[in-house]
């Protein structure tokens, strides 16, 4: 065992085994995720200075107001339930991982099934907020809404705002696909077969690191 | 916990069966030409294919360059051969001005990206790492394959781009919109754009593949003994070269993806306040900042050239310790410059940028920032020229391209201390200058150092040698060849005269240098005609070489010399070997080496 291990060769970096005491797969996922996380940055910071070099920009309360079946005039609500889903979805993840490490197969199947619906509804309610927004005039390239001020607004809100939220829906929907790959491989009996669950636990990272993009999405978008 | 299942079963790190246990050793796997030479996922093979798909791409652009500089050296000559292999991009015999500016946009991106990125540490990453650490191979294979294979598909569309029939790209290498964003703005905007976007697209994507693998193999596949502070240092610049890659090109693909909306959606993310004179007509984008690009752009940018620069960095110090047959100079020094130059290399993106409209006080921060790349690299330079220092040194090609990287980088870097000061920069700017400077310190440094590891690991890589002579006939002319080249462009510079023009016969100013301009071509249709000696070399070698007889040819500490002189894929028949001491124990208590391998004696002196 890892403690065992640890007392028998302190030596953590002296060649021969992981530094980390993980396997290299999950190194590669922390080094990829750092890397991603680059991209978002990059995109994020984009926004940021083109926002702060621009004279207005629309009011998120004003343009983020309608929700499915009730209208217009409840500010940010639609998007703080598609919030609470995604980030619902990454508790079932962290239960299917922990199933994983318990070698429970049953609970791993049920988490990852919820993980993957809970996926699956933030996609649908990203399409319909897109929907919206799009018979409301806006696309890339197209901005209806005004400044907060009610002077002209420049189109780069509605370019950021599909550009980044659907970067982030992409990556969304390769988790939903690699859990959904995870699922059937659990169905399968591959990692009875290997004896660990650690391909969901670095499918984990990867859904955990999606949703927590989403935080700093959601705040730079809708928050400020 | 379930981890341990993974680490601590030997065989689950690379499942192919025969080549890892150790009992199974004789077994050979049914390989066919496929399995061996195309969809090889054996990390030595990989590294081939990056090595030999580099040098077509070296062969491509260096031919470019010649073409280019016939423009420059002889403006009024016509060359009706041009016609015969350009057509109509060079009517008449001299090359037009579009065809001129998709050359050297060419000829950058294709040196940069695919000859001293791909080209240079997808070689030598792929075949050092696993050898020098002592693994069987890459963390994943899988992954080093499909490295290869994204690298190959972006080199074929870049070739494609060449044939459309708008061009290719002709905005420069850094493709700065507007007129990478605007397909009326030139031919080369319209598909060429297009094709070189996706291009770099597929080119990022297999520098990740390649990166993350790279990064794992280091940390978590050192053998027994070989612990961080033991490997040799070409391994800790390529891993640093991996940190980079990894944390930059991102940046770079989220610009992309910017100038593609840009391109083809409609949007405004680079665009503002734009008139086309060629369509006379005013365009609607408002809003958005050519310089937002240049930001994303050179934060990759910078960070770039040491990525094409460490690689050289690593190979130079262990082949000039190797044959200078002394330790390198300050190991743990070199670590330290190595990761404070991979440090900088993020924080002074913006001095490319003096001239572009940046605050003058953000610009004195990023001098500041810059000319503190001074320190870490003058400890490289005074530690390898303290290792070189009475030294009993073998005149190997590798060691004099070795030792001819030392001197360009050395010449190269000093401009580079001028060319930080934002003041210095309003007068150099886009002039020659800048194009001596940035050849010399990354462009032919790192291809030196390229071939200082060619020679050097060539009886690795074939079994065979390469044939001195022809190399030593290679490096001099190469040497003088380079400096008469750039040298001439400082005074250039100096005097004013701008990069990237098409014909200078037309300036009053610049007429003094028709005769230099003259003289810089022809050296470098000399210097064009010594690579393909070179790569003749090579080539013959391969099949024709004088035969490698002992393990250890070059008297080398380091683990890839234990191996067998054909190693198959797994390096190491039977356990791979325990390392017991630091890589550089040259010359130590009067023995000339000790191999990694040889436990430390009692008697022992410290190092």
């Amino acid at each position: 065992m890892a403690t065992t291990t640890a007392t028998a060769n302190p030596k953590w970096w002296g060649g021969g085994k992981s530094p980390f005491n993980v396997e290299y797969g999950k190194v590669m996922m922390w080094y990829f995720l750092l890397s991603d996380a680059f991209t978002f940055g990059a995109f994020l910071i984009a926004y940021g200075t083109t926002r702060f070099a621009t004279n207005g920009w629309p009011d998120p309360n004003q343009v983020f107001n309608s929700f499915p079946g009730i209208g217009a005039g409840y500010p940010l609500l639609f998007v703080s339930l598609m919030t609470f889903i995604l980030i619902i979805s990454s508790v079932t993840m962290v239960l299917a991982v922990q199933a994983g490490q318990r070698m429970d197969k049953k609970a791993v199947v049920v988490n990852l099934i919820l993980t993957i619906i809970g996926g699956l509804a933030f996609l649908s309610c990203q399409a319909w907020e897109w929907t919206h927004l799009f018979h409301e005039g806006a696309w890339w390239g197209r901005n209806p809404f005004h400044n907060a001020d009610g002077s002209m607004a420049t189109t780069n809100f509605t370019n950021f705002f599909f550009t980044i939220t659907g970067f982030h829906g992409f990556h969304v929907f390769s988790g939903v696909i690699i859990n959904t790959i995870m699922l059937i491989m659990t169905l399968s009996d591959t990692f009875e077969r290997r004896g660990h669950y650690l391909m969901i636990e670095k499918a984990g990272l990867y859904w955990h690191f999606v949703d927590l993009v989403w935080v700093f999405v959601f705040t730079f978008f809708y928050l400020v | 916990m379930s981890n341990d299942a993974v680490l601590h079963g030997d065989a689950v790190v690379l499942p192919h069966s025969g080549v890892h246990h150790g009992e199974h050793h004789e077994h050979h796997h049914h390989e066919t030409f496929i399995t061996k030479y195309v969809f090889s996922q054996d990390h030595k093979m990989i590294a081939k294919q990056f090595l030999i798909t580099g040098m077509v791409w070296a062969v491509i652009g260096g031919l470019m360059s010649v073409l280019f500089r016939l423009q420059l050296g002889y403006p009024d000559a016509t060359f009706p051969w041009l016609e015969d292999i350009l057509g109509k991009w060079a009517k008449g015999g001299r090359i037009s001005a579009e065809a001129y500016y998709a050359l050297v946009t060419t000829h950058g991106t294709v040196l940069v990206f695919f000859v001293l990125t791909a080209g240079l540490s997808g070689t030598f990453a792929n075949f050092l790492i696993p050898l020098q650490v002592g693994a069987r191979d890459m963390a994943s294979p899988m992954m080093n394959m499909l490295s290869y294979w994204f690298f190959l598909a972006a080199s074929v569309v870049m070739l494609s781009s060449i044939f459309v029939e708008t061009g290719p790209f002709s905005g420069g290498w850094t493709a700065y919109p507007p007129l990478s964003a605007l397909g009326d703005a030139s031919p080369g905007s319209k598909t060429g754009m297009d094709l070189w976007l996706t291009s770099m697209a597929l080119f990022v994507v297999s520098q990740l593949l390649a990166g993350i693998n790279y990064i794992s193999t280091v940390l978590n596949l050192r053998t027994k003994g070989m612990s961080m502070t033991r490997l040799p240092l070409t391994i800790w610049a390529l891993f640093f070269t991996a940190v980079l890659g990894l944390l930059s090109f991102p940046v770079l693909f989220s610009g992309f993806i910017l100038l593609i909306f840009d391109r083809n959606f409609g949007t405004s993310f680079y665009l503002s306040d734009i008139f086309i004179a060629s369509t006379n007509k005013a365009l609607p984008n408002e809003g958005g900042s050519a310089i937002l690009y240049q930001h994303l752009f050179w934060f990759l940018g910078h960070p770039e050239v040491y990525i094409i620069l460490l690689p050289a960095m690593g190979m130079v110090s262990e082949i000039l310790s190797t044959n200078a047959r002394k330790p390198i100079f300050g190991y743990m020094a070199m670590i330290g410059s190595l990761f404070a130059i991979a440090i900088l290399a993020f924080l002074v993106w913006a001095h490319h940028m003096f001239v572009t409209g940046l605050n003058p006080f953000l610009g004195s921060i990023f001098v500041l920032l810059t000319l503190l790349i001074a320190v870490p690299s003058a400890i490289k330079v005074f530690n390898w020229l303290t290792t070189l220092w009475r030294g009993n040194i073998r005149f190997t090609p590798g060691m004099l391209f070795a030792i001819g990287f030392v001197s360009l980088f050395i010449s190269g870097g000093l401009t580079g201390i001028w060319l930080g000061n934002s003041a210095l920069d309003i007068h150099l700017h886009d002039t020659y200058f800048v194009i001596a400077h940035f050849h010399i310190v990354m462009g032919v440094a790192s291809m030196f150092g390229m071939f200082a590891g060619i020679y050097h690991w060539y009886p690795k890589m074939y079994g065979r040698y390469m044939n001195n002579t022809l190399g030593y006939i290679h490096f001099w002319l190469t040497m003088i060849g380079a400096y008469l080249i750039f040298w001439p462009m400082h005074y250039e510079g100096l005097a004013g005269m701008p990069r990237r023009y098409y014909d200078y016969s037309v300036w009053e100013s610049f007429k003094q240098f028709a005769e230099l301009n003259k003289f810089i071509s022809t050296v470098v249709i000399i210097v064009f005609a010594v690579q393909l000696l070179f790569l003749f070399n090579f080539f013959y070698s391969i099949f024709k070489g004088r035969k490698v007889t002992t393990l250890n040819p070059w008297g080398s500490t380091t683990l890839e010399w234990t191996t067998p002189i054909h190693p198959g894929h797994g390096n190491w028949v039977g356990e791979i070997p325990e390392v017991h001491r630091w890589a550089y124990d040259y010359g130590k208590d009067g023995q000339e080496f000790i191999p990694q391998t040889q436990p430390v004696g009692e008697h022992e002196s410290h190092h």
